[in-house]
Order: C-alpha cells, then sequence, then structure tokens
C-alpha cells in the first residue's frame, strides 16, 4: 500500500512539476449545442503574471468560470499545484485559494469594506450558534487593514458602504479580496473596463504590486496598452479555443491582434479555426 | 506618503466619520410629531391647555410626564410591532410578506383551541373546539403548537419564493388568502374562547410590551452581529454578488421567512391572550400596518437597508400619530390619512437623502 502511495506520488511528480500553479487539460464547456469553450490547455508558472486576450465570445469569461468553480465544466481535467481538482461551487474554488475579481463586481452595495471582503466567509465565534454563530468584528477589520496594506489599496474609511465609493475605490475593495486571503492565484477579469485613466493606474499599480511579491495572476483585458505594460505572457483565444501562446518579449501590439482577429493561428494550435 | 500607496486619503477605520445614521433622522422625525400635537394642545381652544405628554397638576409623586398615556402609546403598536421586527427582516432580504396579518387570525384560531378551559364560572366550556382532551393543557402547548404553525406557513412562503422564484409579493399574496380561508374554516367562522389562566398571563396588562422590546433587543443583535444579519443585508442588496460568495441563498431565504413568520405568530398568540378571545377576522390590516412600521423607521423595499431600531421607532410614530389624534379629539378617519402621507413621505424623504449622498461621494 505504501509502495503503491509513493509510485503515485513519483508518477505525479513527473507529470507535473512542482512549479506549475495552474494546468488545464481539454478543459470545454458546451451550453446546449454552443460550444463557447473547447478543449483548453492552459498552464500558470509560480509568480508569472499571463493575460488572457480575445475578442467577446472567444471564450474567456467560460473559461474563468470554469476554473472558479461557479459553472460546472462539460469535459476536461484541472489542477491546482500538482493536486487535480473538481470545485462544486465558487466557495470551493476560494478554499483552494483561488481568487477572483468578477467583471460584475460582486460586491454587496449596503455593507462596508470588512463585511465584503469577508461575505460568505465571515470569522466567525461560538459557532455551534449555527446560522446565529456571531461575527467576529474585530479580526476581520484587522485583516481587511492588513490586505489593504499588502495592496497598497487607500480607502478613506473602511466603514463607508460601498454604495458611497467611487467606481475606482470599488474595484480596489474587490483586488483587496484577493490579498485578505493568502491567495494561491488570483484571476482578475477586466479589471479596469469601467474605470476612468486615474483610477486604471491605480489597479495597474495594485497589480504590479502582487507581481512584486511573486503571486500568480490571470488578467483578463480588452487593453492592449495595460497588457504589454503588466504581463509575462499572452494566451490568445478565438472561438471558443486557444490559438496563440505569446510569450511578451516575442510578440508585438500587431502581431497579438492578428491572432485575436483569425488573420494568424499558432504553430501548435492548427486544429483551430 | 509613502509611494507604495495608491488613491486618495488614508486608510484608517474611523468610527466617528461614520455616515449620519439613518434612525436619529426618525428620532428627530418623532420628536416633532410629538411637538406638533404638543403644540395643537396649546393652541386648539377646546383643548383649554392640556399637554399630551405631561401632566402638571394630577401627580402628588413628582413625575410629570404622563406615565398612563406613553404606556398606551406603546401598548397598541406592540402586537403590531412584534409582526413588523419580522416583516424588516424579510424586508432587508429583499423580499415582502403579506401573509401575516391573515396568519395572526389563523394562528389565533388554533392556538386558541388549544388553551381552553373546561369550566367557565362553574359551566362547561361553550365554545370548546376539542373534546374532553384539549381542556386545562400547559400553557407550553398552545405556544409550541403556534409556533410550529408560524414555522409551516413561513417554510412553504419561502421555500415557494426560493425553489420556484415565483416574486414574494404573489407567494404571500396567496398564502394571505390560503391563511384567512383557514381561520374562517378551523370552526366555520364561531369565534374561541375562555382560554386558561396561564394563557392569559402571556397577553395581561404590559407584557405586549415586555414581549416587543425583548424581540426586539434579541432581533437587534441577531441582524448586527451574527452570520445570519450579515447574509441577510447581503441577498438583500446584491443578490447576485451574495451568491457568488458562496452564500446559500435558497437555504437562507426559506429561514427570514420562517422567522418572520413566527414573529407573525407569537403575536397571535400575545393578542389572543390579551382579548381573551380568538376570531378569524383577528389582525385586519396588521399586514400592512407591519411594512409600514418598518417603512416610516427605514427599512428600504429594495433590500439592504434598514434595521430593528428604525422599526421600533417607526412603530413609535405610528403608536405617537393614533394617540395623538385621539387626544387632539380628532376622529379616526383624520387619522388614516394622515397615517398615509407620513408614509409618503417617510419613502420620498429617505430617497432625497440617498440620492444626495449619491451625488456627494
Amino acid at each position: 500500500m505504501a509502495t503503491a502511495t509513493r509510485c503515485a506520488a513519483i508518477l505525479k511528480g513527473l507529470i507535473m512539476t512542482d512549479d506549475i500553479v495552474l494546468k488545464t487539460e481539454d478543459l470545454t464547456k458546451h451550453y446546449g449545442g454552443v460550444h463557447a469553450l473547447d478543449g483548453a490547455n492552459f498552464e500558470l508558472k509560480t509568480g508569472e503574471h499571463v493575460a488572457i486576450m480575445g475578442d467577446n465570445g472567444a471564450g474567456k469569461s467560460t473559461f474563468v468560470r470554469q476554473i472558479t468553480g461557479v459553472e460546472q465544466r462539460t469535459r476536461g481535467r484541472m489542477w491546482l499545484y500538482g493536486d487535480e481538482v473538481n470545485f462544486a461551487g465558487p466557495l470551493d474554488a476560494r478554499e483552494a485559494g483561488i481568487e477572483t475579481v468578477f467583471q460584475t463586481l460582486a460586491l454587496a452595495d449596503d455593507l462596508d469594506v470588512p463585511d465584503n471582503l469577508f461575505l460568505g466567509r465571515e470569522k466567525t465565534k461560538l459557532n455551534w450558534l449555527g446560522p446565529f454563530r456571531i461575527l467576529d468584528y474585530k479580526a476581520m477589520r484587522e485583516d481587511t487593514m492588513a490586505g489593504l496594506e499588502k495592496t497598497g489599496v487607500k480607502i478613506p474609511n473602511i466603514r463607508n458602504t460601498i454604495a458611497n465609493m467611487s467606481g475606482g475605490q470599488r474595484q480596489c475593495v474587490a483586488i483587496a479580496r484577493t490579498a485578505t486571503f493568502h491567495s494561491r492565484l488570483t484571476i482578475m477579469d477586466e479589471p479596469t473596463a469601467a474605470l476612468g485613466v486615474q483610477e486604471t493606474a491605480q489597479v495597474e499599480n495594485i497589480v504590479r504590486t502582487l507581481k512584486e511579491a511573486g503571486e500568480p495572476l490571470i488578467l483578463i483585458s480588452h487593453n492592449m496598452r495595460q497588457v504589454m505594460d503588466l504581463v509575462d505572457r499572452i494566451v490568445v483565444f478565438r472561438r471558443g479555443r486557444i490559438v496563440a501562446n505569446l510569450k511578451k518579449e516575442e510578440t508585438d501590439h500587431q502581431d497579438v491582434v492578428a491572432y485575436i482577429t483569425g488573420a494568424k493561428t499558432g504553430a501548435d494550435y492548427e486544429g483551430a479555426q | 506618503m509613502a509611494e507604495t500607496t495608491h488613491g486618495i486619503g488614508g486608510l484608517k477605520y474611523d468610527k466617528s466619520k461614520r455616515s449620519w445614521p439613518n434612525e436619529l433622522n426618525i428620532f428627530f422625525a418623532l420628536i416633532i410629531i410629538v411637538l406638533i400635537f404638543e403644540a395643537l394642545g396649546q393652541l386648539l381652544p377646546y383643548m383649554n391647555g392640556q399637554s399630551m405628554l405631561f401632566d402638571f397638576n394630577t401627580r402628588r409623586d413628582g413625575t410629570i410626564l404622563n406615565i398612563a398615556r406613553i404606556k398606551i402609546i406603546i401598548l397598541q403598536v406592540s402586537i403590531i410591532g412584534i409582526i413588523a421586527l419580522g416583516v424588516t427582516q424579510v424586508i432587508i432580504s429583499g423580499g415582502i410578506d403579506l401573509s401575516s396579518g391573515p396568519l395572526v387570525g389563523a394562528t389565533a384560531m388554533i392556538v386558541m383551541s388549544f388553551a381552553q378551559t373546561e369550566l367557565v364560572n362553574g359551566n362547561p366550556n361553550p365554545k370548546a373546539v376539542f373534546g374532553e382532551w384539549a381542556f386545562d393543557l400547559p400553557v407550553i402547548v398552545p405556544l409550541i403548537v403556534g409556533l410550529m404553525f408560524g414555522a409551516l406557513i413561513g417554510g412553504i412562503n419561502g421555500t415557494l419564493i426560493a425553489l420556484t422564484r415565483i416574486p414574494p409579493f404573489i407567494a404571500t399574496l396567496g398564502m394571505f388568502l390560503i391563511c384567512r380561508g383557514i381561520a374562517q374554516w378551523w370552526t366555520k367562522g364561531q369565534p374561541v374562547s375562555f382560554p386558561t389562566e396561564s394563557y392569559a398571563f402571556i397577553g395581561k396588562g404590559m407584557m405586549p410590551v415586555v414581549w416587543f422590546l425583548m424581540l426586539a433587543f434579541v432581533f437587534h443583535f441577531v441582524l448586527k452581529y451574527t452570520v445570519y444579519g450579515k447574509h441577510t443585508y447581503a441577498i438583500g442588496s446584491n443578490e447576485d454578488a451574495a451568491r457568488m460568495s458562496g452564500i446559500n441563498i435558497k437555504r437562507h431565504k426559506i429561514l427570514v421567512y420562517m422567522i418572520a413568520s413566527m414573529l407573525a405568530a407569537f403575536a397571535a398568540i400575545v393578542l389572543s391572550s390579551k382579548n381573551l378571545t380568538a376570531q378569524s377576522g383577528m389582525g385586519p390590516f396588521y399586514e400592512l400596518y407591519a411594512i409600514a412600521m418598518a417603512v416610516i423607521g427605514g427599512v428600504s423595499l429594495m433590500g439592504g437597508r434598514g434595521s430593528i431600531i428604525g422599526t421600533v421607532l417607526g412603530a413609535m410614530v405610528f403608536g405617537v400619530i393614533q394617540s395623538g389624534f385621539t387626544y387632539v379629539k380628532l376622529d379616526a378617519f383624520y387619522q388614516l390619512m394622515a397615517m398615509g402621507v407620513i408614509i409618503i413621505a417617510a419613502v420620498v424623504l429617505d430617497q432625497w437623502r440617498q440620492q444626495r449622498a449619491a451625488l456627494r461621494s
């Protein structure tokens, strides 16, 4: 029995090297007859920042929804730090260390910053009380301050409700949520799409802070300048398939656009149209 | 300022910088309404300079407050107030409960049947519903039967809303009629009377006030300091966000409606105990009054905003207006009109305040 376990461990070690954060194999999602995502093979290494680009409906958000457990995939396998994972729901993914900043911010407007950061996984006391267990406001407040400091986010008063905040501040709160929970992988789905110039710069600075801290990140963005500025590698989606995997140093603006529009397809991805 | 920080302003937790609590506005409104009635008492010629809350002449024990009137003000709102505590939670979670009024009637009928005495002034109970076995049961029996019935109705409300996703308005409107029907069917319209002494104690004298304030305290704590409360606000504020955060929305909604209906059932117990009788038509318009108390108290019908303190103050506004109109000897129909104006004004003012707050940020 022990030998078998060791063999399995060695085999796993051969297939998965330790520096791979996330790996997907043949990840597929069909909505009825619509093939929103088709056979995605994706890899992310420790400390790496990867951008996912593609036109609307290319499958970017679908890909994120599968790896974060928001939806159940039709087919395919997925590993996180070498362990195969099957998330039943978003909370499972979070517990495994995947933190996501969704396109629709997923913040409750009438709650303040610590409440939103800890929504769905509140720190509590007297847990035998079930749904009526007592909130540990002090611990949550302290962790919130630590999380905000780590990302360098400044918010005038964390007791303000989200409804009283600007778009940039809201986005910062959503991002700070990822930093508060010692995440092992951060995913941002178009974090600056709705923001002004100054607020965008603010969010980009946070991303740089994460990079310096060695936190792995998947960034979904339409903003070419932002992507070229921030990430190490660009993965292009088209019609539900991955069509290119480009190192930032070996590509440029025109090249990426060619892959997005379908003028070019990566050598390794000849099957895709 | 260090360069590692981004954005404007500092990062701090500052209690003093919290926005002006809504409850204070309602409190001031309450004081203004009291002052208006005091002024009317001084100005109207036929009032002979009487005061509403103060009593300068008849007291010998030193207090100048008119304790009797203040007691009555609280007493007359405390039973609807108990319902309003549950309705507040339902509205904060983004729903509405129209079934609470008829539920009071139905619960009162059922509960009273389990609380009857065998002998009334030495004669057999003329209103007996069941046979021998149901006479003089310990008071815990009707209490449990009532709360179980409330939990059942609330559970059905919540399950319908959570699973079939029909609007709460429709689900509880249906339950409104069902409960009215149950109340009339139970004894074919006959009132149920003559409870045991221990049952009669539940609603005796100022007991309704004790229950109301005690339950208000409990649910204030529950909404503010427990996971249940936080999730109630979160679901009412942004249901999608709550779902993505992994909150079990369906289970939570069922729980909210169950608690609300159990509170309405408890109000029925107190009311039937106070009146020493139960009738199928008990609690007319109670569901609307309870909603009105919550709304006057600053609970937003859009969900996500409001508090138990607000609802208690809303109930007080309600009581002061009822009592005030009696005090200035104006008829009940003026009272209804004034109440309508106040409900509308409360919501308009609240919306105006929200818009201003949004513009400021």
